[in-house]
């Protein structure tokens, strides 16, 4: 593609990104929902798409990310027994400064903690291979959620409350959306940079054959640990911000939710092609508004059509849409096409 | 408060009895679901994430049989038989498409099959918790110190029962040796005459009857509810990972072990955390036997 033409493809996709919230206020918290919903499957496919492990547990790094951020800033400027009694109250309105500092710590303070999980739990776990490493990350998220289920001083069952959003900000849509885009896309640049250079080898490499990697020298654990460390710290900031966006932290159903995000950001990826870096995003995109019209067609069934699609996602397009069109068209993506036309393949009677 | 409780053991040891015996009990009725597990994974090669919710509908038979007035205790045969089509259209439906995929792919579509059945259930049967009254006396024990449920024997009776009745149909019938020369080579199955599709088809069946027979011993003895059924799963995964494939005498074993170390995690850390007991445990176990083989550079697979 020539550079001229791609400047202004990014500009206009820029611009458009950035007025989408002010031309559609309507849909904001929408909005800011499809970015989260980039984040998460653009980090998952780090690990499972990129370097083959199948992983159900990063929703732990989301609900800890939520967890900790909104932790920090109840405990920066209210003591608890004050909080519990005006929480969601008017007087517990923050002043800007206020929130924006409490927030921004939390934010920080829980991508910190997700990571030092992160890099503790690989250690632990990331040597299993294929689907125990699956199975003991979906056991890894449910058991937080019922962990965090129990524990008082976060609410337990019956969950906790984040501060205000103070006025002055201006909507909470808006805020959130622009905070998930830049998110978004840092994630997205820093990815493209690391998967163009020696470390998405390497995770391409622990894909293909672990053992031979291993090797030929390369530190595989210190890999793995370090791609799901990376995942887990984008993860905690869209955490983080979803627990203001939404304003209350049910521990099963909104932190450590592995029977919704926790799935579909697995599906998200799949969806799109994992294993690539647009994947991921145009299975967000596509998943996200699916969603949404489900919500407004099979209303009170939509649950029941979510768990459908998953299994037809799964079942029909496991190679996903960026997958069917490198089979369909793998010129455009770099692949030298082999004399005799490779998808002309004799039909083998069965 | 948890830790009064570990004095309370100390105290009254006779109360460790009824945790014990209690644990004893329900661990026969995880077993059963492992030993489901481990066929369809033995046989199949597929890690069936919906088991948990075959469980809970075979449940929801015995919940409705008691709801019209006959006793739960028929819930037993008509889960089979129920959860036995219920098994075989969800193969033709969907299974087979699967079977000779990655293992991924068949983990990721049961466990959507498996939220889709939850939120079905949701839907058509309320989120309402249900229990089915068996209307049987308690036994008491050691000077009325012991209490256990009559129920709950039985249940345990019928669950081992139904694993020995599966044991004798894997040696003895025609199409259990079938099930056993698939697991063991399913081309070579195939190439003597086997119909390895029918085999699987099944197969599958068999382990959502066995899973619905004890989800209607689960719906006496406890209670049901439309989203309990994945820590079934979990628990059934366990056990296959702690006993093996293809060992039944050790499948028990670590049912029962699983069911007394819950109950009295259960008692110790608070009912609150026995789920999350039993999810940590996963981990653990999984974390310990990787660290095992780790330390010979081989690693879980």
């Amino acid at each position: 593609m020539t550079t001229p033409l791609k400047t202004l493809i990014v500009a206009a996709a820029g611009v458009l990104m950035l007025a989408a919230p002010v031309l559609a206020p309507a849909y904001q918290n929408q909005l800011a929902m499809l970015w989260v919903m980039v984040i998460l499957s653009l980090t998952w496919d780090i690990v499972g798409g990129q370097m083959g492990y199948n992983s159900f547990g990063n929703i732990v790094f989301f609900g800890v990310g939520m967890y900790v951020a909104a932790v920090v800033q109840r405990d920066l400027y209210f003591d608890i027994e004050r909080f519990a009694e005006v929480a969601g109250g008017v007087e517990s309105m923050l002043p800007p400064g206020d929130y924006l500092t409490g927030f921004g710590l939390g934010a920080l303070s829980g991508a910190a903690a997700a990571v030092l999980l992160a890099a503790v739990l690989g250690t632990a776990i990331l040597g299993m291979r294929g689907h125990y490493f699956a199975i003991c990350t979906l056991g890894l998220g449910i058991a937080a959620g019922e962990i965090a289920n129990g524990i008082d001083y976060i609410g337990a069952g019956s969950g906790m409350v984040t501060p205000l959003f103070p006025d002055a900000l201006g909507a909470r849509g808006m805020f959130f959306c622009y905070y998930f885009m830049a998110i978004a896309v840092i994630a997205f640049l820093v990815l493209r940079w690391l998967y163009a250079g020696r470390f998405g080898l390497a995770l391409n490499a622990i894909r293909d054959d672990e053992d031979k990697a291993e090797a030929m020298g390369l530190h595989t654990t210190r890999y793995k640990i370090v791609a799901w460390s990376l995942a887990a710290f984008f993860v905690a900031l869209a955490g983080a911000g979803v627990g203001n966006l939404i304003g209350f932290i049910d521990p099963i159903d909104v932190a450590f939710a592995g029977a919704t995000f926790g799935v579909w950001m697995v599906l998200m990826a799949i969806l799109g092609g994992k294993g690539t870096l647009w994947g991921p995003i145009i299975g967000a995109v596509i998943f996200h508004v699916t969603q949404e019209l489900f919500w407004t067609y099979f209303l009170g069934w939509q649950r029941v059509a979510l768990g459908a699609l998953i299994v037809i996602i799964v079942v029909f397009v496991p190679q996903g849409i960026m997958g069917w069109m490198r089979e369909r068209w793998p010129e455009r993506f770099g692949h030298r096409i082999a004399e005799s036309p490779v998808r002309a393949r004799p039909e083998v009677a069965s | 408060m948890p830790m009064s409780n570990l004095t309370l053991l100390f105290e009254a040891p006779i109360f460790s009895v009824q945790l014990l015996l209690d644990g004893l009990l329900i661990g026969g009725i995880f077993a059963l679901a492992a030993f489901g597990m481990a066929l369809v994974w033995g046989v199949m090669n597929v890690i069936n994430i919906t088991q948990g919710e075959f469980v809970i509908l075979g449940g929801y038979v015995g919940y409705f049989l008691a709801e019209a007035g006959i006793h739960p205790m028929f819930g037993v045969p008509a889960a089979v038989v129920v959860l036995y089509v219920v098994g075989w259209a969800l193969y033709r439906l969907v299974i087979f498409r699967i079977v000779d995929k990655d293992l991924f792919i068949s983990l990721l579509a049961t466990f959507g099959l498996s939220i889709l059945a939850q939120q079905l259930m949701n839907e058509v049967f309320g989120a309402d918790i249900r229990t089915a009254e068996s209307g049987l006396a308690n036994v008491y024990l050691f000077a009325n110190q012991v209490t256990v449920a009559e129920i709950k024997i039985i249940a345990f009776v019928i669950a081992l029962l139904l694993g020995a009745f599966l044991v004798v149909f894997l040696r003895k019938t025609r199409m259990g040796q079938a099930i056993r020369a698939t697991a063991q080579n399913a081309r070579a199955a195939r190439i003597l005459g086997i119909d390895t599709d029918k085999v699987y088809a099944t197969t599958y069946a068999l382990n959502a009857a066995i899973c619905g027979a004890a989800g209607a011993l689960v719906v006496m003895t406890w209670i049901i509810h439309p989203y309990v059924g994945l820590i079934y799963t979990v628990r059934a995964f366990m056990i296959v990972v702690v006993a093996g494939l293809g060992n039944l005498a050790a499948v028990v074993a670590a049912g029962l072990g699983l069911g007394i170390a819950e109950n009295f995690a259960g008692f110790l850390l608070g009912a609150e955390f026995q789920a999350a007991f039993v999810f940590s445990l996963l981990v653990v176990i999984l974390a310990w036997r990787h660290l095992r083989l780790s330390r010979q550079r081989k690693y879980l697979k």
